[in-house]
């Protein structure tokens, strides 16, 4: 006697507590892997698959065990081919032996690595640890699309509510003459017939024998009439709807920053944090998204990410330079009536002396209006950070911005000096969207 | 094949599965089963699960119901890893010696592999899980499948009351101790769930008693004059020397609470349950070979397998059971399913068509033809270590073409001291049994003293045997979780 049971829709996730227990466990060699994949990928890619590797030893489950190497061993071997009683055969040199230490590796000690791969949420989750955002803004970074309902056609089946009246209607005509359904018009003319037969005083023979035939086929167009209904539930079709990405227009993320000696390494990682968590969330706002990266000394150029990261330049810094730049862009392939425009500046805010106004000047004039956000921040050290606790003062060009930030609404600007400074940079940007999408 | 007989029609035609195919299946194979070869098994439970529930099973030791901890997840990552990539397929089953027996197949099996399965795993090992006598004495497959309900939702408890992290730093330590925490010697109590409640609310109670217990400790006796007379006195007590080192610090650890040594309780019990799988390998898995293969040639003979379904069967049987010679890139050592199977199969050969050789060997069984009866003796009473000094042959030493070869690590070679010859095969024999035996393999840890008036260090004495030493790093590492247990320093006397 046995029992069968299907277990296969029973829940599968079963390992899941296992699998977050572990991943907190290795916590914190996954968040160094995470930062340094955000690191290195590109800006559009750090939300994919990461594959993680993390050193075995916080993750090792030691227990008692023999050495591998030393004593006095023997063992059985299968498939001997010419060996013979007495036969030697030399040891390996590098004391790796060859057959006879295999007790040695017990299973998964002897890795030195552990590799794994995180899921997009997971990736993200730890992306965001330290940003500090809000719970609500993480949940919906972490949704990619949109989706809206479409037209698509009908179906057989549906709610009262999506009736499609008209096609329903042409379905039941269809049937209707298919069927042969008598009209009312065929109806009235035999009727018609039996009344006058019925109304003559005196019918003979023939009119009789007519009457009889025209009763009985009235009587049988009646009764068709009944059996073959107006509208059969056959007949009638709903609108379909499908759950379709919204359709969002362009958008391009123009990355503007100082590549001057001033920014190092520490710099360039916090910009690229932010830059990666603004786009992010223009992900979920626009299909598609396009970057364009203008580096700066004294001269702006557009690049591409791997140089605009990882290479250096010596000069020295005219700001005004890229916004220059990105204006000529703008108006070579990002007609603000097609494109969205979002811009984000980083900078440490250093700039030629005299140059800072202008570049108020080239946002006020120009920029501002063309773009739906643009986003400063100066990259600062924490020293300073502490030092200079308000806003009010600063160098030159954060004046000058300021003075920007206070006549455009959609200006954001900030000081950062660590992770956690980045969010706010765009908090309003953020809180714009739970206020409405579409308007965006 | 010649002489197949054609009565009966296939059971079934082609690779789709369905339970009612399913079902005709069981019910033929049983049939075989109980009536030819005389097995004795649980009700088997029969689960159909998806490849996400086998890599579930996987990470949990192939257990239904685990507890959580993150070593499970970590052996789930690297599982699904390697499944994921492709290097690996899954296991077409996991059969788990409890009462029914309960075997889960894959849903992705096609309906002969189904076939297959049932006989190994729903005949073959439950027939070995129930009539082995070490499981029989050892592990309770009654109250497996609830114990581990209880330690589930315990743990998951301890966890709520204590924060996670204690319970996984508990966990961690336990699981280190794990393979030194089986009672080899002593057969341990079967405690049913009932049993294990009333122990602890015992606990709570003598928790509650200590505060009282504090003011006791006035009117100890002093001390005896003899320190000899005394360690020998408090060694006694405390049932030292003692080789479940969980055991032990659950009874005597100064420092922990009623809940850990509860955990510490739960990891060791799991560890005796599994503890006479180890020492069977070779056996459990050359009876489910050896049954299923006598299953499946059986309906085949009987045509109640198409020879497509017959061919699968033989073509997955001998994947599972090749034996890689020492020199080929895929050798493993010695392949239990192969080795057990060939000696089985052997055995067979022995009892119903003997040589002169054999009857020299195997005076007791050769020619007796009584081969159902020899092999299910030797399923009942035999562990690995001792199947294999009883009854490997010469054939199956010849066969696999056995030497043993000896590694001495005074010297710059290896030597090759028997092959599979006259003057070899007891050599040979002995050598592959003591490899099977659990005492050989695990080392050989004991605590032998401690001091709970003085410093309170715990001594460990590891036994060597050849000379063979412990791995240092692992065993540092092992004695931090041990030093966490106990509280107090621990060392090795040697």
């Amino acid at each position: 006697m046995a029992h069968f049971i299907d277990r296969r829709l029973n829940p599968k996730d079963k390992s899941l507590g296992n699998r977050r227990r572990f991943i907190r466990r290795v916590r914190n060699a996954v968040k160094k892997a995470v930062d340094e994949s955000v690191r290195r990928r590109k800006i559009a890619d750090v939300d994919q698959q990461e594959n993680i590797s993390v050193p075995a030893d916080g993750i090792g489950e030691p227990h008692f065990q023999h050495a591998s190497q030393g004593g006095y061993r023997r063992n059985v071997l299968t498939g001997n081919k010419k060996f013979r009683v007495g036969d030697q055969i030399k040891k390996p040199p590098s004391g790796q032996s060859g057959q006879a230490g295999k007790e040695g590796a017990a299973d998964g000690e002897g890795e030195d690595e552990f590799l794994f791969v995180l899921s997009r949420d997971e990736f993200l989750t730890l992306f965001f640890e330290d940003l500090e955002l809000p719970d609500m803004i993480k949940r919906s970074l972490k949704e990619i699309t949109v989706t809206k309902p479409q037209r698509m056609g009908y179906t057989a089946s549906g709610t009262p509510a999506n009736l499609s009246v008209s096609r329903t209607m042409r379905n039941a005509f269809g049937r209707r003459l298919a069927m042969r359904r008598p009209s009312p018009a065929e109806i009235q003319k035999l009727e018609q017939k039996v009344e006058e037969l019925k109304d003559l005083k005196k019918p003979n023979a023939a009119q009789k024998a007519e009457l009889r035939t025209l009763r009985a086929e009235l009587d049988k167009v009646l009764r068709r009439r009944l059996h073959i209904p107006y509208i059969d539930p056959l007949d009638v079709r709903y609108k379909f709807f499908e759950m379709r990405p919204e359709p969002a227009a362009n958008a391009v993320m123009f990355c503007l920053m100082d590549v001057s000696a001033s920014m190092g390494v520490r710099e360039k990682d916090l910009a690229k944090q932010f830059f990666v968590l603004l786009h992010l969330f223009l992900k979920q706002r626009y299909d598609k998204i396009e970057l364009v990266f203008i580096r700066h000394t004294q001269v702006a150029k557009e690049v591409d990410e791997e140089t605009f990261f990882h290479s250096r330049q010596t000069g020295g810094t005219v700001v005004s330079s890229a916004l220059k730049e990105m204006k000529k862009i703008v108006e070579a392939r990002y007609p603000p009536s097609l494109w969205n425009i979002y811009a984000a500046q980083a900078s440490d805010g250093e700039n030629f002396s005299g140059d800072s106004s202008l570049c108020a000047e080239l946002l006020t004039d120009d920029l501002m209006k063309r773009c739906q956000y643009f986003a400063y921040t100066e990259i600062v050290d924490e020293k300073e950070a502490n030092l200079m606790n308000s806003e009010d003062n600063g160098m030159e060009l954060w004046r000058a911005y300021r003075h920007v930030a206070e006549a455009w609404p959609n200006f954001a600007m900030k000081r950062i000096s660590g992770r956690a400074d980045i969010y706010p940079v765009l908090r309003e940007l953020f809180a714009r969207k739970s206020s409405g999408v579409r308007d965006g | 094949m010649a002489d197949r007989a054609t009565a009966e029609a296939p059971l079934f035609e082609g690779a789709e599965w369905d339970f009612e195919a399913v079902q005709r299946c069981y019910d033929a194979i049983e049939r075989v089963a109980i009536d030819e070869l005389e097995l004795d098994v649980y009700t088997n439970q029969i689960e159909i699960i998806s490849y996400q529930q086998m890599l579930d099973a996987y990470s949990s030791t192939g257990m239904p119901l685990m507890y959580q901890h993150w070593s499970f997840g970590k052996r789930f990552v690297r599982e699904e890893q390697i499944y994921s990539k492709g290097a690996q397929g899954l296991a077409y089953e996991i059969v788990i010696n409890s009462d029914p027996c309960i075997s889960y197949c894959l849903e992705d099996n096609t309906m002969a592999l189904q076939a297959l399965v049932i006989a190994h795993a729903a005949f073959g090992h439950n027939h070995f899980f129930k009539n082995n006598h070490l499981f029989r004495q050892w592990s309770d497959a009654q109250g497996i499948l609830d114990y581990l309900d209880y330690a589930r939702s315990f743990i998951a408890q301890c966890e709520e009351q204590h924060g996670a992290q204690d319970v996984e730093q508990v966990l961690d330590a336990a699981h280190a101790l794990m393979p030194s925490s089986v009672f080899r010697h002593r057969r341990p109590p079967h405690t049913s769930l009932a049993d294990e409640r009333a122990r602890q609310r015992e606990r709570r109670i003598e928790e509650e008693r200590a505060v009282h217990y504090l003011w006791d400790a006035f009117d100890h006796p002093a001390p005896s004059s003899k320190p000899d007379e005394e360690a020998r006195k408090r060694k006694r007590e405390m049932g030292l020397p003692e080789e479940n080192l969980l055991y032990f610090v659950e009874r005597h650890s100064p420092i922990l609470e009623s809940w850990q040594r509860e955990v510490l309780r739960i990891v060791r019990n799991i560890a005796q349950y599994f503890y006479p799988q180890r020492q069977t390998k070779v056996m459990n898995e050359g009876c489910a070979c050896f049954v299923h293969y006598y299953i499946t040639n059986a309906l085949h003979h009987a045509g109640l397998l198409t020879d497509g379904a017959m061919l699968e069967i033989l073509h997955n049987h001998t994947n599972v059971l090749t034996q890689p010679g020492f020199d080929s890139p895929h050798a493993r050592g010695i392949n239990p399913y192969a080795l057990g199977f060939a000696m089985m199969q052997d055995i067979r050969r022995v009892c119903t068509d003997p040589t002169d050789e054999d009857r020299e060997w195997f005076p007791d069984i050769a020619g007796s033809r009584v081969w159902r009866d020899v092999l299910k003796d030797a399923w009942a009473n035999y562990r690995d270590e001792s199947f294999v000094q009883q009854f490997l042959s010469p054939t199956v030493m010849r066969q696999f073409r056995m030497f043993t070869l000896a590694d001495d690590d005074g010297k710059p070679f290896y030597t090759v001291d028997a092959i599979h010859d006259e003057r070899g095969y007891h050599e040979v024999r002995d050598t592959l049994a003591r490899s099977f035996d659990v005492a050989e393999f695990d080392p050989d840890i004991q605590i032998v003293d401690v001091d709970l008036l003085g410093n309170r260090c715990l001594k460990l004495h590891h036994t060597e045997h050849n000379g063979i030493s412990l791995d240092a790093k692992t065993r540092d590492e092992t004695l931090k979780h041990l030093r966490k247990l106990w509280g107090f320093e621990v060392e090795f006397d040697n």
